[in-house]
């Protein structure tokens, strides 16, 4: 009875799951980091900062993989425009990287970033202003996907937009900014977005040094945000969620406001896809409207899928080893990889609908499922 | 009233303004005997009148079963009593005093009406004792739920609505996994720990066996009383096994209401039933 009641305390599941994860990942990054900074360059075990940097991406992504599994994978909301929100918290971070900047530009300006000397604009405009702190461009990070998942959150699941419908409206959403951040007269660098970063907090981005702790941070970031996850979803809130997925009228007259529900769970999704892309940009050194393609917003689904969703490590996984093989796919038939990730995508739908890890699971043993029945 | 008035009406500080008093726990009043009044209700889907001027009564602690041809309207009556449907025109209030009509379903949950679906609707990749947590009376909010925990006087109640509902050694098996039968005993569980008021049960008893439905028959009756509960369904036998009034529904509106004998030999309800032979 005691061991039943213990399965619903969300601070139980946290103690459960939670640790393994928290413990790969550091061992990684310390590991990865200390043959980075420790080794000498010729050592065989030296792990070069190019490397260091494509972890780092890598985390982002499976940041942004979690963000969507917790959508997609506990509440069933299908979003295939979640790369507006990671390139929202990018941009904002960008901004901030601009203003940093300052006089050091092709065109010397101390104030005006150099595409905006370039267009002949005599000020900085209005919502430039404040992003040379960092701390209100970080507040931004949080704000401006937050507050844009809540507007659309609001209006769509109030309405009762669910299902492909909704899935084409966020895709619509991330089209529609990917046009609008294209124009110059927005204020963004049109196409080429922003880039030529030189420091962050008054750290080199290109030293070694910065580079590292970039990677930290991000490993940091998404410890903090799965076990925040795991919290959120192991608690009764978690439960509604995963009750509005399977029988979302029930809950309904259960008496759960469901819609409330999906908005702030779509909102925190929202929050962890823009903290994923502000801490990208710094790392890859750019963001431009591409990032808004719906096609990225496609390939985070494809993550999840192949990791399996409903699980947050599963998304992580799939994050990893898709970008992993991008990697090395793009290497070497760098035309075939849309190919490949599609064929991936349908062999997933078709053979594992729960994924790689839902895989692997099935064949280890089932203690836990046994102690569940024998309870 | 003059404005200074108006000002001294906002500014008295000895009442709570009108917008900030809790919109719950308002209470049913049910002086007149009578918890649910339905009245000159209609309601039409593209041209099909699926509910026509129907008037319903339904009494405090009473057992009513509902029966009728498919299309009746019995579904789209509960439909429009939980608030998922609104009617073209007419009222609906639970009591004398609260108007269900343009609630919100999950207002109307909380003010104590409960829905057991035809399907049986449980959430399926939970257990059956999440299932029965979730269906608790409680706060429903966002944040109360992400700090809720399971009391011992919580887990109590859960206990002692599974062994009424005769799962309890199933508590830690996903709702899925459980038999149609004991499925639809979940979910009038769900019901029983949400302490409604009033129980709309669409057909409890289809798919059961001959033993299992006895039971459900028993744990409904035991519940009329201290509960008012409506029961819509087709199985006859079970009708009157359990019904002490039936209502006859007909293309949208009632056609008769009394006692089993009493429709049985109404004449109207012999025409509409066998209205072929004759």
């Amino acid at each position: 009875m005691s061991n039943l009641y213990g399965q619903f305390s969300a601070l139980h599941q946290l103690r459960e799951k939670a640790p393994v994860f928290v413990a790969v990942l550091f061992a990684i990054t310390a590991w990865a980091s200390a043959c980075n900074l420790l080794l000498p360059e010729d050592s065989f075990f030296h792990v070069s900062t190019f490397t260091i940097t494509l972890l780092g991406k890598y985390l982002c992504y499976a940041l942004l993989a979690m963000a969507v599994d917790v959508v997609w994978g506990y509440c069933g909301i299908l979003s295939l425009g979640h790369g507006a929100f990671f390139a929202l918290g990018g941009y904002a971070m960008g901004m901030y990287l601009m203003r940093q900047i300052g006089d050091r530009g092709v065109y010397g300006n101390p104030l005006l970033p150099d595409f905006m000397v370039f267009l002949n604009w005599e000020a900085l405009p209005w919502y430039w202003q404040g992003f040379d702190q960092f701390w209100f461009a970080m507040l931004m990070v949080l704000l401006v996907p937050g507050l844009l998942a809540f507007a659309f959150g609001w209006l769509a699941f109030r309405s009762r937009v669910a299902g492909v419908y909704l899935s084409i409206i966020t895709q619509a959403l991330t089209y529609a900014l990917m046009l609008a951040f294209f124009r110059n007269e927005m204020g963004f660098g049109g196409n080429n977005g922003l880039t030529d970063f030189k420091d962050i907090l008054g750290f080199d981005l290109q030293a070694d040094g910065t580079r590292v702790a970039l990677f930290v941070a991000t490993a940091l970031v998404l410890a903090a945000a799965y076990c925040a996850s795991q919290l959120i979803l192991g608690s009764k809130f978690g439960r509604v969620i995963l009750a509005v997925r399977d029988a979302e009228a029930r809950a309904r007259f259960v008496g759960y406001r469901t819609e409330t529900y999906k908005v702030w769970l779509f909102v925190y999704s929202a929050v962890l896809a823009g903290i994923a892309g502000a801490l990208y940009v710094p790392q890859v050194g750019i963001i431009n409207p591409g990032e808004f393609s719906p096609l990225n917003s496609i390939e985070i689904v494809v993550w999840v899928a192949v990791g399996g969703r409903g699980t947050l490590y599963g998304a992580v996984v799939g994050a990893l080893l898709v970008n992993y093989a991008k990697t090395r796919f793009t290497g070497i038939m760098p035309e075939a990889w849309l190919f490949a990730l599609g064929a991936l995508f349908v062999a997933v739908t078709l053979f594992l609908p729960r994924g790689l890890t839902g895989l692997v699971m099935e064949r280890l043993p089932r203690r836990e499922k046994l102690k569940e029945v024998a309870a | 009233m003059s404005v200074r008035g108006a000002f001294g009406e906002l500014a008295n500080r000895d009442q709570l303004w009108p917008f900030l008093m809790p919109a719950r726990g308002a209470r049913v009043d049910v002086s007149k005997q009578v918890l649910l009044y339905i009245e000159d209700l209609s309601v039409s889907f593209d041209g099909f009148k699926a509910i026509n001027n129907l008037n319903l009564y339904i009494n405090d602690g009473e057992l009513r079963c509902l029966i009728g041809a498919n299309g009746a309207g019995k579904t789209t009556l509960m439909d429009i009593i939980t608030g998922k449907t609104h009617p073209d025109t007419g009222a609906v209030y639970f009591g004398q005093n609260i108007d269900l009509l343009g609630r919100s379903e999950a207002e109307i949950a909380e003010l104590g009406i409960g829905r057991k679906f035809q399907k049986p609707t449980v959430f399926e990749a939970q257990t059956v004792y999440a299932n029965l947590e979730l269906s608790m009376r409680a706060e429903k909010g966002i944040m109360a739920s992400l700090g809720s925990r399971l009391t011992g006087e919580k887990r109590d109640r859960i206990d002692q609505v599974l062994a009424t509902i005769g799962l309890s050694d199933e508590r830690a098996l996903a709702a899925g996994a459980l038999s149609h039968g004991q499925k639809q005993w979940l979910e009038i569980g769900m019901l029983l720990i949400a302490d409604p008021r009033l129980l709309l049960v669409d057909e409890p008893v289809a798919g059961m066996t001959a033993q299992e439905t006895e039971r459900t028959a028993e744990l409904l009756t035991s519940l009329a009383g201290e509960r008012t509960v409506v029961v819509v369904e087709h199985d006859m036998e079970f009708v009157r096994s359990i019904a002490r009034t039936v209502t006859v529904l007909h293309q949208g509106s009632v056609l008769a209401e009394g006692t089993m004998e009493q429709v049985q030999n109404d004449p109207k309800v012999i025409e509409v039933y066998l209205g072929d032979e004759h």
